[in-house]
């Protein structure tokens, strides 16, 4: 983290204004610091913070998972391929695989709180909803990351590159992303899913990644052309060094709030774009399963069953959310002239301490 | 300047002609248009695929079959652009020209509406920073942020549409419906006026009231089965508007636009039964052309005679306020059209529709049922494109006015005794709109490529489902012509924005590094 700002430059406690709270608040802080404290007091992105490692937690180890040769049971007591026979009972008239999920207690007429056998009920041929829509969230989140992952490194990598050396460097590597802007992600996800979508959703999320870059390059580069031009960097060259050191040691860290931020906007756009393309089947395709393919697959049944269509579509906004406010508390974090409001408490305070001091 | 602009649509086109080659090959071997006839058993089979294998040059490699294409493309220099044919033995220019226009019906009005609500949102949260409306509307905008389009769609067609047919047919709303509304209506504008406790309370209790009151009185009058406003309402509504316009656009102060203004509402008002004569025995487009040339002349008249100086703003107000009671005038009949367009037995009394364009059963021949027609199949698309788009500028706007209302020159102007109207309307929002207008262009430029989730959900076929079938059929020359177009749009977009940026602010020189 960059370690160069002095935020607390001169405490004017004197004037009692906002700015002498700040300068008390960040006194001796070093930046890493005061972005972390500034997260923290974001309650929005914190709570979000919870939710989706909660979630992350909760989804994945719900189903048994093989990894290399071993296999890892879930907790949950079935799998998306187990095929178990539909239930009626508790049901509407007409009606089977309805959720068993119940939060009525039994004095109102409820089932009394509890999960039951199929909390998300069953699908037509009777496979557990809940097991899907893990196994589904499963796919969603891993394609947000690795396209969070690969669109952040290729961006990163082209936009410091470009900002930092400038001249025909610059200029090739612009017009190469431009050239990328031209092709929308959704049509070569289109065109390729079409073609590659049974390889698999590894390959589905590295592909998308490879087109997702350009907006972070972008970012990126105009805060290298800045940042190249400020004193501190200056002053490392005439210390003797190198480039490598310049990009790594000293423009990279000042840059990383804008690195950050952008990649978790690309990781919310991301979950939606996965689900979209699931949705027009250019995506994950079944026998996989992914939450915008389940919701493309029951879509007409929502008059009838809508527990089909409920819960991944909870599941796709709970994750892109959270991610999002996560998002705005880094921006928040991040950003040295963001301020937050200074309650009437901090004023108090504040003149308590002046007085004191006095 | 203009040596930058041939420099910049040099590179653009060597960038267009790059990706297009790309994509070209890219899909032509990611199928096979021959497949289906392959493997099928028909009896002619084989002189379907020779045909398709003329009509598609399917014998050419498709490396060089592209510069083909490129030849149909770059005649149309010369004016008879040739995008080449579809698998049906279509010309793709006449496909592209019959969607074109849809897809343009279904998202000009989504993001019109989407601006407009976005920006106005977005500027109330920022002078209201921190209050519980901005909180709130922080959540809203990311809770939209996170919708996937088809999850929305599905939503409201359920609630939206079949609810509110099912409501139709007895249009009572329940007396717990009035009082939600009611708390919710005086809770969003308490929140939006604000001020202190005692004044927040006064708001919400009038707006609750307000709103209750004119809930059961329409309830009662079954006002949803036979709406319409009449002429006192639509007067009542004019000033309102007269009123709004004036103080946002001039300030109320200044005399001669409120009277030019409210000038327009009388005038309104004397012309409302000549205007129905009109509506009723000559309706076609090329009326409401004129009216719309009348009103703007009529305000121009107007804002002249009232203004003794600064004729520009009071001219401005007036044509304003009388395009603003002209769309009132023509809601108010297309109100008066509603019971005999759910009456007719196409419609049969259940006038949202879930999916399509036009209703087929409808007979063609009465312009207003027609219009109508198109707008109810509009209804829902429009909804669900604005909810997804509007956070956007919500989140932008708020942004960039907080960042404005920084500034120096905003401090000069409060310390020069400037009110907060002037302040805000002129220093600020001015300010704030040069960014803005540059996503504008750009957004509007994407609007060609269609939303292809919601023509699909809503069973529209405009330029995304062009896409959508080329995809799935392997219509090579279709998907090319479909991703030409749109390319072409969004880098010429990207020119004209930053073109715009420089001329909007002159801070900022295009060409110039």
């Amino acid at each position: 983290m960059a370690k160069k700002k002095n935020v607390a430059v001169e405490t004017t406690t004197q004037d009692g204004g906002e700015n002498a709270i700040f300068n008390k608040e960040t006194e001796g802080l070093s930046q890493g610091q005061i972005v972390l404290r500034r997260f923290v007091r974001h309650r929005g992105a914190m709570t979000s913070l919870f939710v989706i490692l909660g979630l992350v937690l909760f989804v994945f180890t719900a189903l048994d998972q093989k990894i290399g040769p071993f296999k890892v049971p879930g907790w949950w007591h079935y799998n998306t391929e187990d095929l178990p026979e539909l239930r009626a009972e508790g049901c509407k008239e007409g009606l089977v695989g309805c959720p068993t999920f119940s939060l009525r207690p039994k004095f109102l007429g409820g089932a009394g709180f509890g999960l039951g056998e199929h909390p998300f009920g069953q699908d037509n041929i009777g496979r557990d909803y809940f097991a899907l829509v893990m196994r589904g969230a499963q796919r969603s989140i891993m394609v947000m990351f690795v396209i969070g992952m690969i669109g952040g490194t290729i961006g990163t990598i082209v936009g410091s590159i470009s900002g930092f050396y400038r001249g025909w460097i610059d200029a090739v590597l612009m017009r190469f992303t431009d050239f990328i802007i031209t092709i929308p992600a959704i049509i070569i996800g289109s065109v390729v899913g079409y073609h590659f979508g049974n390889l698999g959703v590894g390959f589905l999320a590295f592909y998308l990644g490879l087109f997702s870059w350009t907006g972070l390059s972008r970012l990126v580069r105009g805060e290298f052309l800045t940042l190249r031009e400020r004193e501190f960097v200056d002053a490392a060259r005439v210390a003797g060094a190198s480039n490598r050191r310049i990009i790594f040691k000293h423009i990279l860290p000042n840059a990383v709030g804008v690195i950050i931020v952008s990649v978790t906007l690309l990781m919310s756009g991301a979950i939606l774009l996965e689900t979209a393309l699931s949705y027009l089947g250019f995506g994950v395709v079944a026998p996989d399963v992914s939450l915008g393919l389940l919701i493309s697959q029951y879509q007409d049944s929502f008059t009838t069953r809508p527990w089909l269509f409920w819960y991944p579509g909870l599941f796709i906004i709970t994750i892109a959310l959270s991610i999002n406010f996560i998002g705005d508390g880094l921006r928040d974090a991040f950003d040295p002239r963001q301020r937050r409001r200074i309650t009437k408490k901090d004023r108090e305070s504040a003149k308590v301490v002046k007085k004191a001091g006095a | 300047m203009l040596a930058y602009i041939f420099r910049r649509l040099g590179i653009l086109s060597v960038i267009l002609f790059g990706s297009s080659f790309i994509l070209y090959n890219l899909a032509a071997i990611s199928g096979d248009p021959l497949e289906a006839l392959r493997t099928s058993t028909e009896p002619n089979a084989k002189q379907q695929m020779l045909a398709l294998t003329r009509t598609l040059q399917l014998d050419v490699p498709p490396p060089l079959r592209y510069f083909l294409w490129l030849k149909g493309i770059l005649a149309g220099i010369t004016g008879h652009i040739d995008f080449g044919k579809t698998r049906d033995a279509q010309l793709v220019t006449s496909v592209i020209a019959t969607a074109i226009p849809t897809t343009i019906r279904l998202v000009f009005l989504a993001t019109i509406t989407a601006i407009v609500l976005g920006i106005t949102i977005g500027i109330v949260t920022a002078l209201r920073q921190y209050s519980r409306f901005d909180y709130a509307m922080t959540f809203v905008s990311f809770l939209m942020f996170s919708l996937p389009i088809f999850w929305v769609a599905v939503l409201l067609k359920e609630f939206l549409a079949i609810q509110f047919n099912n409501f139709l047919a007895n249009p009572q709303i329940p007396v717990g419906w009035i009082i939600g509304l009611s708390a919710a209506s005086g809770v969003i504008w308490a929140a939006v006026i604000s001020g202190d406790r005692k004044r927040v309370w006064q708001i919400f209790g009038t707006v609750a009231v307000g709103t209750g009151a004119l809930l059961t009185l329409l309830s009662q009058t079954s006002w949803f089965i036979k709406p319409g406003l009449g002429p006192i309402v639509v007067f009542g509504i004019s000033i309102g508007i007269a009123y709004g316009v004036t103080q946002i656009s001039t300030g109320l102060q200044n005399k001669a636009a409120l009277r030019s203004a409210q000038t327009m509402a009388v005038i309104a008002l004397v012309l409302y039964y000549p205007n129905q004569w009109l509506f009723d025995n000559h309706a076609n487009g090329l009326l409401i052309l004129g009216q719309l040339i009348t009103t703007i002349a009529i305000a121009f008249a107007v804002g002249l005679k009232f203004a003794k100086i600064d004729r520009g703003p009071t001219i401005r107000t007036a044509a304003i306020t009388g395009f603003l009671i002209g769309l009132i005038t023509l809601l108010d009949k297309f109100m008066q059209t509603w019971n005999p367009y759910m009456a007719t037995d196409a419609i049969n009394y259940r006038p949202i529709p879930t999916s399509g364009q036009v209703n087929p059963l409808l007979e063609p021949g009465n312009f207003w049922f027609s219009w109508l027609d198109i707008l109810v199949h509009m209804i829902l698309p429009t909804i669900a494109l604005t909810l997804i788009s509007f956070a956007g500028y919500i989140r932008y706007s708020r942004g960039t006015l907080l960042e404005v209302l920084n500034q120096d020159y905003i401090r000069t102007a409060r310390a020069k005794g400037l009110n907060e109207r002037t302040v805000i309307m002129r220093h600020a929002f001015r300010n704030t709109m040069i960014p803005l207008t540059t996503i504008m262009v750009v957004d509007f430029a994407g609007l060609i490529g269609g939303a292809i989730i919601t023509e699909r959900v809503f069973g529209w076929i405009g330029m995304g489902t062009l896409f959508n079938k080329a995809i799935n059929t392997f219509d090579l020359n279709l998907l090319m012509s479909v991703f030409f177009i749109t390319a072409t749009l969004s880098v010429l977009a990207n020119l004209v924005a930053d073109l715009l940026y420089s001329a909007l602010d002159p801070r900022i020189r295009a060409g110039k590094g």
